[in-house]
This record gives structure tokens, C-alpha cells and sequence, in this order.
């Protein structure tokens, strides 16, 4: 039986990748490209040297952060659709404090960085309040929580960061988390230590879940809230709890888009969609640390290395988006693929 | 003679077991036909394999004498074949004729429904078989028992000349129930046949002619109603003796660990349901509460368990104020509770059995320490309580939810009674439970109460009141209307105190 749902939580996201890729190519086929030149240039352009393999560790970065926020708080039954609005944010805060303090590297990074992480879990929080005290729903709240992130970050840029331009002023070295010497490593890509902040928190992520008292209770609230009461646990707090610690990891996605791959932040004309991009990771994934991490290194790589396919193949970018739509669209209804394993199976027997 | 339905030599695998080991059922027209089984003994299935849900490996089906094949519920039903399943299927807010018709509605020559007609029909249905049903009631009106009569009527408006009828007192009053057995008799005289799927023993000996019994998915046998006994209908069913009157000692009560005084507590529409309740239960003395279902019950046990606000009153563990306070302090101020609903309250489905061994103790050590889970000696308890309290079960691995009603039940009791809490509450412990397990868990109860424990039994069955009680408290409209000696009373007597008629000294008075 649970042998079975491991080898589903496996089977599914990869059959459901392969399909993905399989359509993408029938598309470019019936649109008269060549797929195996437009999946060669898509490779490259994620993998193929060292500077296209720095970037695509550097996209991977925030997707994997988002992921875990909407995975993490999917374990206790919520749905987080608003990592878009706790990364924005996080990326105001951290680089808000990285601008106006003046401190030694080891107080003043680590202080940025939490700065984001608290605003992002700010930003989770209200909407798990009102889940848990007045039942609104949390998908409402957090869909208008991304908006009212959106539009006063910008005024703020505008109004208090800078004077009416839109762009920052650049942080200084002692906030930032850019690294000359993975920079020189991977031939001056944008790649920073975030990587290793991402990396943590999927250990961090799976650790809460799965080994402490604390995961024990928010993947029982998820569960089934009556039993959770019952058991003398308290569900409003398990609830706003979920959504801060969520909401934490998405602020940390957008501190690393601060702090490492800009260093600065700009007015936005609309969002940056690594948290509703997240959604997705967290949806291949299976909700858990370790797919995760996977789906977002998959996701990275199909968005960085979108941008070698025009040139190379002669392939609109935009080939790479309907690709992951497919993926997405072939996870969520993995109800067929399960048949299908099944039917197989049955065959053999 | 002639077989309404027979079903020959079934076999039905499932990878890794055999759920049907050659089972012959054969069901003559015009008799009730009792299958009668442990839950988990394959009932379900067979049924299942009659109704085209599953197709057997092995064995034919006969109808009136023809072999058939079954491939799908729709040919069962156009050989008169009709279920009337334990969960209802019925949409609440349509009345009581939309619902019969669904799916299979008189139109007339323009295509739109006509429900003056199916409403003709459903109402001549009714009379005829004494259903007493109301065609223009909405189901969300209508009492569980009703709704069961309108899934009676949907298989008869389909024509089914043969009724199959799955477990159906579990959700019943025993009024409604005598009323069901009514409804059956009634049915058989227009020339109906029935099979009823039950471990209900005292059913099977009221209504039916013959009883098919199958134990862990074989067939054992076919027997006569008339030609045996309850005693021998367990035994035939659980394969060894079953002891029916409960072995007890004479309780010796002591100290009082519950005290309720004038309590009063609200439903969530804030209507009063307890209604100045007052009741104590001692050390070493099993209390019974006995009440048709919806006289306060639930919000009693919900309001001394911290999971409902009481509005006035005292509840006191020990001598120790504990109303109005957290879930988890009224826990540990020494209450277990056994709840009425063990899939809502009582269990996390999705978690595996170990870890709902530990849902009232996992922030404990040595469960955990400093919030981290220290899952060795949670699977190492669960080990423990799975041997002690025979739950039956692949392993401590295993999700909750694949377990038997039975099986669950008795993890949720081990779980309870292993914390040697000062007052267990059990809340209809044994509903839906098979003899065995029944006996089970009556013998744990009196166990702990001979270690002195206080337990509060709430049930429904005057069956289970009488037989393992010390005290009966007769609940009725929110308070306590008697208190009486199981062996100075009858279920006649508690039938009537239920129905709210008041005591008087040495008899009872029905000018209520």
C-alpha cells in the first residue's frame, strides 16, 4: 500500500516530465522546427558551459525557496498563492536594510537576510489569522495580499528608497551575498551563496515536517482538524504558524533576489512570478523538501535554457512556458497516468 | 423450488488474498436470508460480485433459475436486483420524489419531467408497504429513519423484486428498528425476497428464515433460522464460543472522580441542549447513560472533554474545577476519552497506526524531547499497545485508514486506557463493532473499572447499557431523569423513561 504511493510520488512527476517534453517536441515538429535541434539548444543553454550552468543554479535558487513555501504550508491543508507577494516583500525588506545600515559583513548579511525572511512571514501571517480566527479563506486573502505587496513596494521604491526613480541604489558589499569567487568559477554568471540558504531550508523544511513535534501537529491539522483538537492540539495556532513559516521561506526567495542576483530592487510592472511558479514546483515535487529541490533545478534549467533556443534552433521562448504548462497539466491529472501504471501492470500479471 | 438468486461456488481474489473462498449463498423468493459475518469476513464483496462491481474467478449466478453474468451495477438492477446501501445516497436539498425519480424519470411527450405522475407512484408505493412516507418532503427534513424508507422506495420504484439491505439498523433508533422489521415483513408478503447483510444477531432471530453465515471469506454454512439460537449463530460466526452476559464482580464503587452540577451547555445554533445536568460517577463503577440519540449526549461528553464551552455549571475531575479549560488540560487532569466518532475525532486516517498511538502523547517523552520526535520508541509503543489490545493490523506502519472498524477502534481504546486515565469516557464504543470485538472491548472496560477507574459509558444499545453498567442514567431533554440499577430495571421500563415518561414510586407512569 504505501510502497505503492512512493512509487506513484516518483513515477508520476517523471512520466508526467517525459510527457511534457514529448508534446514540446510534437509542437515544434508540427510548427516546422526541428526538436531535437530545439531540445540541443535548450540544453546548452542551461548546461552547456559554465557561465549557462552558474545562471541556471542562480534561477534555480528562488524557485526552490517558493516551492517550499507553498509545499510547506500545503502540509497542513492550506493553499499559499501568496509566495508571489512574500517574495516581493522580503526582497523590499532585505534590501531596504541592506541600504540603510551601516555594520560589518557578519551582523550586517545576516540581518538583511532575516529582514526578509520576517517580512515574508509577515505577509503570511495575516492571511493565517484570518484563517484561523474568522474563517476567511486563505486563498482569497493571500491572491489580495499579492496585490497590496505589488503596489506599495513600488511606492515605496519610489517615495522612500530613492526620489521618484526606479531603481534602488545598490546595496553595499558588506549585504550582499554575490560571491567573486563562484562568479569567477562559472565565468561571471550572477551566481551567489544563495544556493547554499536554499539548500538549508529544503533540509530545514523536511526536518520541521518530518521529525519534530511541530511538523507532527501541522501535518495533523492538515489531516483532519477535529482529531487534531480532540488530541489537545491547538488548530488556530498550527494554522498561523504554517502560514508564517511558509510565508518565510517565500521572503527568503525574494532576500535572494536582492541580495544576491540584483543587489538591488526596481519598481515592478507587474509580478515577478516566482511565486506562482513555485506553485508548479511544489506541485512536481509532491510537496516534499527533496522533490522540490528536483523540480525547481528542472524548472531553472527549462527557463534558463529557453533563452538559447531562438538563436540556436530557431525556436520562440515561449515553446519552454507551454512545456511546463503540459508538465503541470500532466502532473495534475495524474489520475491518468496512475491508470495507465495500473493497466500496465495488470497486463504483466 | 424456486431460487429468487443464487450465487454458486463464489470465488473472488484480490492480489495477495482470497476475500471469497467458495461461498454458496442461495436466496428463495419470498424470504428474508440473513449473510451474516465479522466485518472483514467478505459480505461486502460478495454483494459487490452481485452487483457487477467486481467479477468473481470463480462460480455462476443464477437468477430464477438462469445462469446470468453481471458486468455492471445496471444489470443488476434490470434483473430486480436493488440495494439499499448503509451510507444513504441522497441529494438533501431535493424532496423526497426528486430523489426516487433521479436518474430514471417519467418525462412526458415534450421531454419534461413529470413529477405529478412519479409522485402518484411513489405515493401508491408507500401506502402499499406501509412507508408512510411523504412524497413533498425535502430530505434534509426528514429523520434518518424516513430516509432509509425513501432508499427503500427508490429500489422498488426500479422494480427490484430482490431487496438487499446493508447493515441498516447501524444508524437507527430501536423504535425505528422495530419499524424497519415491520417494513421487512410487510414487504415479504408482497412477494419480495430480501437479503440482509448484518452481525446483529438479535436481528437476524426477530426477521429472518434463514441465515447464511461466512467467516474470513469462506462459507460455513446455511442454517434455519427456526432450528438454532443466538449463542449458536456467534459461534458459528467467529468461529468459537462467545460469551454473551458479560462476567463481572459486584463493583465496589468508592470515591467520586466526576461531578457535574447544574451543568448547561449550548449547541452551535445556541439552543440549550443540556438542561441542568446533574451526575457523578465514582471510582470502580462503570455509569451508563442510556437516551435516544439527540438528547444532549454529545454535548455533555463534548463540554466535559474541553471540545464544546459549557454556559453554566460545574464539572469537576477529582474535586479540581476542570470546565471551559484547553483540550489537551482536561486530558491531563486525568480523562480518557473513547469518541462517538472515530474517523472525525478519534483517529488521523492518514497517519499511520504508530502515530496515532501517540496523538495524546507524542509532546511527551519519551515520544519526544525538545520537539523532536524520537520515532524508535513511538513504533516501539505502538508495538505494544498493538499486541496488548490485539489490533490486527499489517504493522505499525501501516496508515490508520486501512484498518477495520474494529481494528481502529480498538488502537483508539488501547491508546486511551494504556495513559490509566482517572475517568474513561466511552461513547458507543462497540458501534458497528462484530460480537468478537465487542466482547473485547466490554471486558477491557470492566478490567479498568476493576482498577478503579470511573467510566462514563454512553451507547444507544440497551443491550450493551444493561449488560455492562453499574448505574444506568436515563438522559432525556438535557438532564438526568432517573438513575437505576441495571438488575432492578427492564428495557421496557429504560424505553419509556427515554421517551421522556417520569418515574413514580416502583413503576413507571405514562401520563407524560
Amino acid at each position: 500500500m504505501t510502497s505503492n504511493k512512493k512509487m506513484f510520488g516518483i513515477l508520476v512527476p517523471i512520466i508526467s516530465v517525459l510527457l511534457g517534453l514529448i508534446a514540446g517536441a510534437i509542437i515544434m515538429l508540427s510548427s516546422g522546427h526541428n526538436p531535437i535541434k530545439g531540445y540541443a539548444a535548450l540544453w546548452n543553454g542551461a548546461f552547456g558551459d559554465s557561465y549557462t550552468l552558474g545562471e541556471t543554479i542562480r534561477r534555480t535558487t528562488p524557485l526552490i525557496l517558493t516551492g517550499l513555501a507553498v509545499a510547506f504550508a500545503f502540509k497542513t491543508g492550506l493553499f499559499n498563492i501568496g509566495a508571489e507577494g512574500q517574495v516581493i516583500v522580503g526582497w523590499l525588506a532585505a534590501v531596504w536594510v541592506g541600504l540603510v545600515i551601516d555594520a560589518p559583513m557578519i551582523i550586517h548579511l545576516p540581518l538583511a537576510v532575516l529582514a526578509g525572511i520576517i517580512a515574508g512571514g509577515i505577509w503570511g501571517f495575516l492571511p493565517g489569522l484570518l484563517k484561523a480566527k474568522i474563517g476567511v479563506h486563505e486563498v482569497i486573502v493571500t491572491i489580495m495580499m499579492n496585490y497590496i505587496a505589488l503596489y506599495s513596494t513600488n511606492e515605496i521604491i519610489r517615495s522612500v528608497l530613492t526620489d521618484q526613480k526606479t531603481t534602488s541604489e545598490t546595496i553595499p558589499q558588506t549585504a550582499s551575498l554575490a560571491s567573486a569567487w563562484l562568479q569567477s568559477l562559472t565565468f561571471y554568471s550572477r551566481l551567489h551563496y544563495g544556493i547554499l540558504i536554499a539548500l538549508l531550508a529544503a533540509f530545514i523544511m523536511w526536518f520541521i515536517i518530518e521529525r519534530t513535534t511541530y511538523g507532527y501537529e501541522l501535518k495533523a491539522v492538515g489531516f483532519n482538524q477535529h482529531a487534531s483538537n480532540y488530541s489537545g492540539m491547538n488548530v488556530s495556532k498550527n494554522i498561523i504558524l504554517s502560514m508564517v513559516i511558509a510565508g518565510a521561506f517565500a521572503g527568503l526567495a525574494g532576500a535572494m533576489e536582492g541580495l544576491g542576483t540584483y543587489g538591488n530592487i526596481s519598481v515592478m510592472s507587474g509580478y515577478t512570478n516566482l511565486g506562482f511558479d513555485g506553485i508548479a514546483v511544489a506541485l512536481l515535487g509532491s510537496n516534499n523538501a527533496f522533490g522540490v529541490v528536483l523540480a525547481a533545478i528542472l524548472f531553472g534549467a527549462l527557463k534558463e535554457g529557453a533563452g538559447e533556443m531562438p538563436t540556436a534552433a530557431g525556436v520562440p521562448t515561449e515553446l519552454v512556458d507551454i512545456i511546463i504548462a503540459l508538465i503541470i497539466f500532466f502532473v495534475a491529472s495524474s489520475y491518468m497516468i496512475r491508470w495507465a501504471i495500473l493497466r500496465f501492470k495488470k497486463e504483466e500479471n | 423450488m424456486e431460487y429468487a438468486i443464487e450465487m454458486l461456488n463464489i470465488r473472488k481474489e484480490f492480489p495477495g488474498i482470497v476475500a471469497n473462498d467458495n461461498i454458496t449463498i442461495q436466496l428463495k423468493k419470498g424470504e428474508i436470508h440473513a449473510l451474516l459475518g465479522e466485518n472483514g469476513a467478505g459480505k461486502s464483496t460478495l454483494m459487490n460480485v452481485l452487483f457487477g462491481l467486481y467479477q468473481p474467478e470463480k462460480g455462476n449466478i443464477r437468477v430464477k433459475g438462469k445462469n446470468v453474468k453481471i458486468t455492471n451495477p445496471n444489470i443488476a438492477n434490470d434483473l430486480g436486483i436493488g440495494m439499499v446501501h448503509q451510507h444513504f445516497m441522497l441529494v438533501e436539498p431535493f424532496t423526497v420524489t426528486q430523489n426516487i425519480v433521479l436518474g430514471k424519470e417519467p418525462t412526458n411527450k415534450y421531454g419534461k419531467i413529470d413529477i405529478t405522475k412519479a409522485r402518484k407512484e411513489i405515493q401508491e408505493l408507500s401506502d402499499r408497504y406501509g412507508l408512510k412516507v411523504d412524497p413533498d418532503s425535502k430530505i434534509s427534513d426528514i429523520s434518518v429513519g424516513m430516509q432509509q424508507r425513501v432508499e427503500i422506495l427508490k429500489t422498488l420504484y426500479r422494480g427490484a423484486e430482490v431487496l438487499i439491505f446493508d447493515e441498516p439498523t447501524a444508524v437507527l433508533t430501536p423504535q425505528e428498528i422495530s419499524e424497519l422489521m415491520e417494513i421487512m415483513r410487510s414487504l415479504i408478503k408482497e412477494g419480495k425476497s430480501i437479503i440482509l447483510i448484518t452481525h446483529k444477531l438479535k436481528e437476524i432471530m426477530e426477521v429472518c428464515d434463514r441465515c447464511t453465515v461466512i467467516r474470513k471469506g469462506k462459507g460455513i454454512g446455511t442454517v434455519n433460522v427456526s432450528e438454532t439460537n443466538a449463542i449458536e449463530l456467534a459461534s458459528l460466526m467467529v468461529g468459537r464460543e462467545v460469551n454473551f452476559k458479560t462476567e463481572k464482580k459486584v463493583a465496589q464503587p468508592r470515591n467520586n472522580v466526576l461531578e457535574i452540577k447544574n451543568l448547561y451547555v449550548k449547541d452551535n445554533r445556541k439552543v440549550d441542549l443540556v438542561k441542568g445536568l446533574d451526575l457523578d460517577v465514582k471510582a470502580g463503577e462503570i455509569v451508563g447513560i442510556a437516551g435516544v440519540d439527540g438528547n444532549g449526549q454529545s454535548e455533555l461528553i463534548e463540554a466535559i472533554t474541553g471540545l464544546a464551552k459549557t454556559s453554566s455549571g460545574s464539572i469537576k475531575i477529582n474535586k479540581k474545577e476542570i470546565s471551559n479549560l484547553s483540550p489537551r488540560k482536561i486530558t491531563e487532569s486525568g480523562i480518557g476519552h473513547i469518541p462517538q466518532d472515530r474517523h472525525k475525532y478519534g483517529l488521523v486516517l492518514d497517519y499511520s497506526v504508530g502515530e496515532n498511538i501517540v496523538l495524546q502523547t507524542y509532546y511527551k517523552k519519551p515520544y519526544s524531547k525538545a520537539k523532536v520526535l524520537n520515532y524508535k520508541e513511538v513504533f516501539r509503543k505502538a508495538e505494544k499497545i498493538v499486541e496488548e489490545y490485539d489490533v490486527r493490523t499489517p504493522s505499525v506502519y501501516t496508515k490508520a485508514r486501512a484498518l477495520s472498524g474494529g481494528n481502529q477502534q480498538k488502537a483508539i481504546i488501547g491508546r486511551e486506557v494504556d495513559r490509566s486515565p482517572d475517568l474513561l469516557i466511552a461513547a458507543q464504543p462497540t458501534r458497528g463493532l462484530d460480537v468478537g470485538a465487542i466482547e473485547f472491548i466490554h471486558k477491557k472496560l470492566i478490567e479498568e473499572r476493576d482498577k478503579g477507574r470511573a467510566i462514563l459509558l454512553i451507547s444507544f444499545e440497551l443491550d450493551e447499557i444493561m449488560n455492562v453498567s453499574d448505574r444506568i442514567a436515563v438522559m432525556f431533554d438535557g438532564k438526568i431523569v432517573a438513575t437505576l440499577k441495571p438488575e432492578e430495571t427492564n428495557e421496557q421500563e429504560l424505553g419509556l423513561l427515554m421517551a421522556g415518561s417520569r418515574v413514580k414510586a416502583g413503576g413507571v407512569n405514562n401520563d407524560f
